[in-house]
This record gives structure tokens, sequence and C-alpha cells, in this order.
């Protein structure tokens, strides 16, 4: 799934696409503040933000949660899948609500996802669900300190 | 992790933020369809969500574009094994590199696992990324000598899920 290509896209949905990673304003219409800034309307902004949802651009569009200010943690986990049941283990750790994305990468350990719980208890009681699931070791990589970056992808 | 006591969401944070894990409805007045939505007056979404933000429950309400769609195909996780004495000052070098969207001191998991720095690397070729990590390992022995003792990176060759946070309350 979702090994785009990668979209064909105007000058308006670059700065769209740039603007749309910025915080959507609390107001009444904030859709109109962007489109007043990109000089178009209200209504081309959110025809292109339908659209970049239905095409998979832009895969979610809403708040972005901080479990772990509510008291909830963040985990990276990984596993060594064998080749022949990688498909079946991705569909069961998929199937797992809180693992919030899922990458395959070259290595050994060759599936990676990441963990979010609202209560800390659940990155290991979700691991060992997933263990119980697979019957396959994951393994966890909780973050000790993080170094503060902020990237934008410029489109 | 920081030493700021946790905000506990109430029941009605809560219903207001499952309301929205699946994303803000795409409406010229979201905040009042989302109102609606909940049955609750538009003052009081404004209210909690703006709560929810300042207290930093809510990073931010935004778009989480598809890397691979804008044309970021490449996608390395690079790993180092660094002494544990210098790590966090490698780390804080290691953020500050361009091309670096994440960066984390983790533990390791011997044998099996060696490192314990991670830093994600975005570029729009493989070849991009592997140069500007090639580029870091350089001048990190230059400027740390002796500090890292391996290092590699992992591509990312699908994405398996993508859906974001899901709240397990």
């Amino acid at each position: 799934m979702r090994e785009r290509r990668p979209a064909t896209l105007d000058d308006l949905d670059r700065q769209l696409l740039w603007a749309l990673q910025d915080d959507l304003p609390l107001c009444e219409r904030p859709f109109a503040v962007l489109a007043t800034g990109l000089g178009v309307s209200e209504e081309e902004v959110l025809q292109r933000l339908r659209r970049y949802l239905a095409e998979g651009i832009v895969t979610r569009f809403g708040p972005f949660f901080q479990v772990e200010r509510m008291g909830g943690a963040f985990c990276l986990a990984a596993m060594a899948v064998p080749e022949e049941r990688f498909d079946e283990v991705t569909v069961a750790v998929g199937a797992f609500p809180q693992v919030a994305h899922n990458y395959r990468r070259e290595h050994a350990l060759n599936m990676w996802f990441v963990l979010a719980a609202t209560r800390p208890e659940g990155i290991v009681e979700t691991a060992r669900a997933i263990e119980n699931a697979v019957s396959l070791p994951v393994w966890l990589f909780p973050k000790e300190r993080e170094y503060f970056v902020r990237l934008r992808l410029r489109p | 992790m920081n030493g700021e006591a946790p905000f506990v969401p109430d029941e009605r944070d809560r219903a207001l933020m499952l309301a929205t894990q699946e994303g803000l409805p795409l409406a010229v007045r979201p905040y009042h369809a989302l109102a609606e939505r909940l049955g609750w007056a538009p003052e009081e979404v404004f209210a909690r969500l703006a709560r929810l933000h300042a207290v930093g429950v809510i990073r931010r309400i935004a778009a989480a574009p598809n890397h691979y769609a804008l044309g970021y195909v490449a996608n390395g996780m690079s790993v180092w094994d660094v002494d544990d004495e210098r790590v966090d000052e490698l780390g804080q070098w290691l953020a500050a590199q361009g091309e670096v969207s994440h960066c984390y001191r983790r533990p390791r998991a011997l044998p099996l696992w060696r490192y314990n720095l991670f830093a994600m690397f975005h570029a729009r070729e493989r070849a991009e990324v592997e140069r500007a990590v090639a580029v870091a390992a350089v001048r990190l022995a230059a400027c740390f000598p002796g500090a890292v003792r391996a290092h590699e990176v992992l591509f990312s060759s699908r994405i398996l899920k993508k859906t974001g946070v899901r709240l397990d309350f």
C-alpha cells in the first residue's frame, strides 16, 4: 500500500501543502484565513484539501495529539519478521489501534513501528499482546531523550 | 520526557479528542461542524481546544503529509553507536542538521542492537540521504574524535500503516 509515486503538484498545491503543515487558526473560518494568505478562495482551499485526502497526498488533517502530555507514552518498536510471514504479520500488527505507523526497513529488524498509548503501561501491554498474536519478539526502543528539531516538507 | 505534571483530560475533553482523531470536519466552519456533531455549543469546542492546545496535549491542528507523495521518497533512519558519555552532545549536533526530522537517544538492545542514537533523514533520493549521513559521519568524527563507534542507515522500503495516533482511552 501507499508506496506511491510523487504526486503531480502545481504551484498553489505546493504553497497550500506547505501552509497546511502549520497550525490551523482556532477561529470561526480558519480556511478563509489560509485562503486570504494565498490569495485564493476559501472553497478552493477546502476542495484541494479534500482532494489531497482522497488521493493520499495528506493522510490526515486534524489535531496532533501529544499522548505524553496526558500521561501516556510513545515508543518505537521493532521486530525481525521472517520474509514468508511478512504480510500476515503486517496485518496483525496493523490491527492494533496503538500502532500509529509502521514501516518496513531493510535490516534484520525489518519492521519498525511506533506505539502510542494514553497510559504508560499501554506500551508494554500492547507489545506483549503483539508478541502473543504473532509469536515473535517485539523489541522496544523507548526514547530516553529527544533532541529538538522540526521538519516541514517543502513540496 | 519533561518534568511537568501530565494534563489529565476530563470526559468532555476525551469526547472532543475522539471526535477529531479521524480528522477535523472539512467545512467552512470546521469547529462549528464539530460542535454540531457533538451536540455542544461552539464556544465549548473553542474553549476546550484552546486549552488542550495551550497545555500541549494538542501539538497543532495540521496536515500529516505523505512523504512519498511530496517527493520525499527516501526516508533513512540513521543509527549511531555513540559513547554514552557524549551521546547528548552528538544528539544535539545531529538534530541541527537540515535533513533531520527527529533525533532521539534510545537504549541499546545488546547483542542484537548496538545503537543508542537515532536520527531520521528525509530527502528526495536515497543517494541524497546517503550523502547527508556520510557528511554527518565525517563531521562527527572530526568534531568528536572517537565518540562514534559505528553507524548505519535503515531505509524504509514500504509504509505499512500510517494512521497517526489513535487514543486508547
